[in-house]
């Protein structure tokens, strides 16, 4: 092999993208011809500053809440056609009408009313954090200490919620603020996690017993649904979803 | 299924874009900040790519959805880059003026002299236009050649002489002035 025909092959070898016989070839030329190898490592040099000079730019946050917000009102339109005009839609809703009566049960409709009730919080309280993100109102109270944050729900909210310091963990306490979901005022309480931001809902709940459920995804964003000793908490956050799994843990044991 | 879409992301179809499609959206604005080198530019080129992915989602049908929506974010880009001819963007590419091969004297070395710079970022910013894609997609995205094929919708030997090429050029640029360089 020629040197021009490895230097003319030289970018696609060092991106392992030449085929077994020719890569062969041309690593039994480049093990005789220093100035070959030479040029080999220049490229290698150059593709090893790329990576680690090159600036990887990420998203801003305003730009990832339009595009999810986007795909999310997309899909509500869809929706609401569907309802009025979608004959599909019609269809299953038939369809379950019609196994709704054949088991004589109200079992199944008390459940799909649980199921669609839960879908709705949880747009409810993905929407709630992202206007939080974005309006540049993440919190009333802005403290990393407890002490300071549950006090100042008192006289706002008929009931106290528990705020935990869960900094020595990694999940730094931002602050509290007051929000409105199912038509009711609730506590949202903001933490941190590297650069990601948590917020957690949060009202009394007595009927429902102690229970939790895995991380749902919606826009992009982890939701956690997490009932404990009668207060409901709703966990939402950009956090991946095993990390805030383990952070919803911490916050209904108290840390 | 489609029937009943008109147009519009089922629950379904939102739930597959957004686990498919939206984690990459910091690979999209990447690609579109190095293509269009402005991040104003950027941000709004890939919203508007993101609308064409959110109305065209029925026709993803594979499971790359990162290299699908990189095709659609970098077809956006070349369109707006083609509507600004006062930048001096060089968009009419030619893969004949653009080669580099066997290049020790004329136009492209001159251009790579005058280039000349110390940053491999700033080297990265000044090429060609089809060269920076490719090495974008190659060096920050860790593609292969068949996914930045995909992406760029040209093939596969292409991608190759490009990268080789753009590559070439970047070491031009790098070289320190002075002694001249032999190929």
């Amino acid at each position: 092999m020629l040197c021009e025909d490895v230097l003319e092959r030289l970018s696609a070898f060092l991106d392992d993208e030449v085929d077994p016989l020719g890569s062969r070839e041309i690593q039994k030329h480049l093990d005789a011809c220093p100035s070959c190898t030479d040029a080999l490592g220049r490229m290698r040099g150059l593709a090893e500053r790329l990576r680690a000079e090159a600036p990887y730019y990420p998203a801003s946050d305003s730009l990832r809440v339009r595009v999810s917000q986007a795909a999310w009102s997309d899909a509500s339109r869809g929706r609401i056609t569907g309802r009025r005009f979608g004959v599909a839609a019609r269809g299953w809703l038939g369809a379950a009408a019609a196994v709704v009566v054949v088991l004589g049960g109200t079992w199944l409709v008390t459940s799909l009313q649980r199921e669609e009730g839960s879908r709705l919080i949880e747009r409810e309280v993905v929407s709630s954090h992202i206007r939080s993100l974005m309006a540049s109102h993440l919190t009333d109270v802005a403290s990393t200490d407890q002490h300071t944050v549950k006090p100042w729900f008192n006289g706002k909210l008929d009931f106290s919620p528990p705020v935990s310091d869960l900094s020595a963990s990694g999940y730094p306490l931002i602050g509290g603020r007051l929000d409105y979901l199912r038509g009711r005022p609730v506590a949202a309480l903001v933490y941190q996690h590297r650069k990601h931001l948590i917020n957690v809902f949060a009202w009394p709940d007595e009927r429902a017993a102690d229970s939790g459920t895995p991380p749902r995804t919606q826009q992009g964003y982890h939701v956690i649904h997490e009932t404990h000793g009668g207060m409901t908490y709703w966990i939402v956050s950009d956090l991946n979803p095993e990390e805030l799994s383990a952070f919803a843990r911490l916050l209904v044991t108290g840390g | 299924m489609t029937a009943g879409r008109e147009g519009h992301l089922s629950p379904r179809e939102l739930d597959r874009f957004n686990g498919c499609v939206l984690p990459y959206l910091d690979a999209a604005y990447n690609l579109a900040r190095y293509l269009l080198r402005d991040a104003h530019d950027a941000e709004d080129a890939v919203q508007d790519a993101f609308l064409r992915a959110i109305r065209h989602f029925d026709s993803f049908r594979g499971v790359d959805g990162r290299a699908w929506l990189l095709s659609i974010v970098r077809n956006t880009c070349f369109t707006r880059l083609r509507g600004r001819p006062s930048r001096g963007e060089n968009v009419e590419f030619n893969e004949e003026i653009h080669s580099v091969e066997e290049a020790v004297s004329g136009p492209e070395v001159d251009l790579a002299r005058k280039a000349a710079t110390e940053s491999v970022h700033e080297g990265l910013e000044r090429l060609p236009v089809e060269f920076r894609e490719v090495l974008v997609l190659r060096e920050l995205e860790g593609m292969s050649y068949k996914e930045i094929a995909q992406v760029s919708g040209v093939p596969i030997g292409t991608v190759m002489s490009r990268l080789a090429r753009g590559r070439k050029q970047l070491l031009l640029a790098m070289a320190p002035p002075g002694p001249k360089e032999n190929g």
